[in-house]
């Protein structure tokens, strides 16, 4: 086998799909974020909280209503989905009008309330949560061993990200959403009831992101600060996609993920850092982002 | 008549003069990290420790006042500092204890030893603080790195585990278990085949378990804590790293990280550590009442929470001999000189160093199937006795040892 910069080519392919693997969970996030920002004009904070109160659900159902995994795939974004129609409804809808600076105040003040009470309840070591047993084991493709879950988990996040992306971008649905955006009162003109497709927005946005959290919770360790790590790594990768932009954030999401894979590899100490370094790379020589299309 | 009224006043101003000289008044500060990674090895836990150690103690000698105070230093080393700083100068408090986090430690000691006012490490790992670091007003009590890797890696090198891989975490803490650990695996004749610093509070292993894997080390060393290890041993399963003919050696595990794991994950692991609260009866009646005391159901209290009720209970007893107000190096000489005994930890000493000695224990952990009762994790393998389990202060390197 031939070595690249030292590293064998077969480490190196087995860490650039460990890079596309963490990409899927980048994706789906700032995929969640973007929907948000680019249908509400919301910056919300709370998606990491979001994210991690998914987590946290499919292990509640699990413990206590014996649920299994596939069924808290559906079953838990749905309920994490109906507290953001909740939050919306109640806090979020009387700050369309204001500076994005109070959308932000209030889902990171709710990001804190939501972790502080989850470590009051389950302390912050974690909580067990194992793979489902039809996806356990894996194979080994020769550069290295996959474990069935993460291939599903490219697999899953693939099908959703580009599925939502779809939905926005070529149907009907999506065009509404999207006019909805530019100009409600016109839209709403057409009897097309835009308070309630904004709602469900969010909802869905909300659901994404509990998603992602069902999809951690066998690999990552449940625990309340699951979502504060990495909000701030999603939140830089939905800026260098174009914060509006919905492609962009799940391209970009793929990008930085085999990006920050290669760097564990040539320079682990980085690993943590190398997002943010491209962050400010990208706003110096583009401030809209990659792929972004506002100003 | 005058002179029987003034000298019925000089009696009773004698009097009140005599009853204050007994009192002994302290103020106690709990500093940890009570919301991050490693809140639930320290954190409020070590809170509740502090309040049953005072009050046992205010129980038997109602003369000594003590006030505790508690806070956050969210893992950082600047924010830990100034608070001990506030609170050394402002608030008054005579001695700080716990402190997870051997970063944090390592700059409290120094404004410690700035302030000559006592620190007693009960949370931190590293060894450095008996060692090149030591000064006289750290005293270091539970655990620490040299012990965990002279446990461990002892252990797995004699079993034939001779060829080491580390995970470790990248700052203080980490790389003083790596270097110990891998001082004790050279010593008995294995070898370091690599390592991989990683950073603090890392989600996703799977990069760096896959160069441990294709390392081909027989053992893989996790030098980290806290949700990092949990992460690691986790993830590591879904590698099939076990399966594959490795092993895992936890460096620093603690019993609520196997809570964590989940005994189906954590089982065949091999740890040592200096408490364990299943071990005999005085530790369960005394987790019981931290338990009362914690009001957070399934918890159970770690060694550090442990270290953080005997080292106050001894702090008191030397502030009780000495009376008055004394600076820290004078408190630190007398609970050197002065042997330790508490219903945790047993009879111990603290060495001129400031390391407490205590003996430690090896333990592996059990398979769900031979677990009895909640909490039920470890089978006992080995004691190690309180001389050998800590490093000898002649090769500490600390300055405080003559000759």
């Amino acid at each position: 086998m031939f070595e690249i910069f030292g590293i064998p080519s077969q480490a190196l392919f087995g860490q650039l799909l460990i890079g596309l693997i963490n990409g899927s969970f980048y994706a789906l996030l700032s995929l969640g974020l973007a929907v948000i920002f680019g249908m509400l004009n919301i910056i919300n904070f709370s998606h990491g909280a979001q994210y991690m109160m998914g987590a946290f659900a499919a292990y509640l159902l699990l413990q206590f209503s014996g649920v299994n995994y596939w069924v808290a795939l559906i079953l838990a974004p749905l309920i994490v989905g109906a507290t953001g129609v909740i939050v919306e409804r109640l806090l979020l809808q009387w700050l369309y009008k204001l500076d994005h600076l109070y959308g932000l105040l209030l889902t990171f003040g709710l990001a804190l309330i939501i972790e502080g009470v989850a470590r009051h309840y389950f302390g912050s070591a974690g909580l067990p949560y194992t793979v489902p047993e039809s996806l356990q084991g894996g194979r080994n493709l020769g550069f290295m061993f996959l474990p069935n879950y993460r291939a599903w988990v490219i697999v899953a996040s693939l099908t959703v990200c580009f599925g939502t992306w779809f939905v926005i971008e070529r149907t009907r649905l999506g065009a509404y959403l999207r006019a909805a955006t530019e100009n409600p009162a016109l839209v709403r003109a057409f009897g097309i009831n835009v308070p309630r497709m904004i709602t469900l927005t969010y909802g869905f946005g909300v659901a994404l992101a509990a998603f992602a959290g069902v999809m951690a919770a066998p690999i990552y360790n449940v625990s309340p600060q699951m979502g504060s790590e990495l909000i701030i790594v999603v939140f830089a990768v939905v800026v260098i996609g174009g914060m509006g932009s919905i492609l962009g954030a799940i391209l970009t999401g793929f990008g930085l993920g085999i990006v920050e894979g290669l760097t564990k590899v040539f320079f682990p100490e980085a690993s943590s850092t190398v997002i943010f370094v491209i962050m400010a790379i990208v706003l110096l020589v583009r401030p809209a982002g990659l792929f972004g299309r506002r100003t | 008549m005058k002179k029987l009224l003034g000298m019925a006043a000089l009696a009773a101003m004698l009097g009140c003069g005599a009853a204050h000289a007994q009192q002994v008044n302290v103020k106690i500060g709990v500093l940890s990290d009570m919301s991050s990674l490693y809140a639930d090895i320290g954190g409020p836990g070590s809170v509740a420790a502090a309040k049953l150690a005072i009050a046992d103690f205010t129980k038997d000698h109602p003369n000594v006042k003590v006030e505790m105070i508690s806070g956050d230093h969210q893992n950082k080393p600047d924010v830990g500092s100034q608070i001990a700083n506030q609170w050394y100068d402002v608030d008054k408090v005579d001695m700080i204890i716990d402190v997870p986090n051997s970063g944090v430690a390592l700059a409290v000691s120094q404004v410690a030893a700035n302030k000559n006012k006592l620190f007693i490490v009960s949370g931190a790992a590293a060894s450095d603080l008996t060692g090149p670091k030591c000064n006289v007003d750290t005293i270091h009590w539970s655990y620490d790195t040299w012990m965990l890797s002279n446990g461990t890696a002892t252990a797995m090198v004699k079993n034939g585990g001779d060829t080491w891989f580390f995970l470790t975490a990248d700052y203080a803490f980490g790389h003083a278990l790596e270097r110990d650990a891998g001082a004790v695996v050279e010593k008995n004749g294995g070898k370091v085949v690599g390592k991989v610093r990683v950073p603090l509070n890392n989600a996703d292993f799977s990069s760096f378990l896959l160069q441990a894997q294709s390392s081909k080390a027989k053992v893989i060393g996790l030098a980290n804590a806290g949700g990092d290890t949990i992460n690691s041993i986790k993830q590591a399963a879904e590698f099939g790293i076990v399966k594959g003919g490795q092993k895992l050696a936890g460096l620093l595990v603690f019993a609520s990280d196997v809570n964590a794991l989940g005994l189906q994950t954590a089982q065949g692991l091999s740890l040592t550590e200096t408490w364990y609260w299943d071990m005999n009866d005085a530790n369960r009646a005394w987790t019981k009442r931290w338990q009362a005391e914690r009001n957070a159901a399934g918890k159970f209290p770690t060694m550090i929470h442990a270290g953080v009720y005997s080292g106050i209970l001894h702090y008191l007893k030397a502030r009780l001999a000495l009376g008055g107000d004394p600076d820290g190096k004078t408190v630190a000489e007398k609970m050197k000189a002065t042997p330790t005994d508490d219903i945790l930890f047993g009879k111990g000493t603290i060495d001129v160093t400031g390391r407490k000695r205590h003996p430690a224990y090896l333990f592996e952990v059990k398979a769900p199937s031979e677990s009895k009762h909640p909490g039920d994790f470890y089978h006992l393998k080995a004691t190690i006795p309180a001389d050998q389990a800590f490093r000898d202060p002649k090769d500490s390197g600390c300055s405080l040892v003559k000759g």
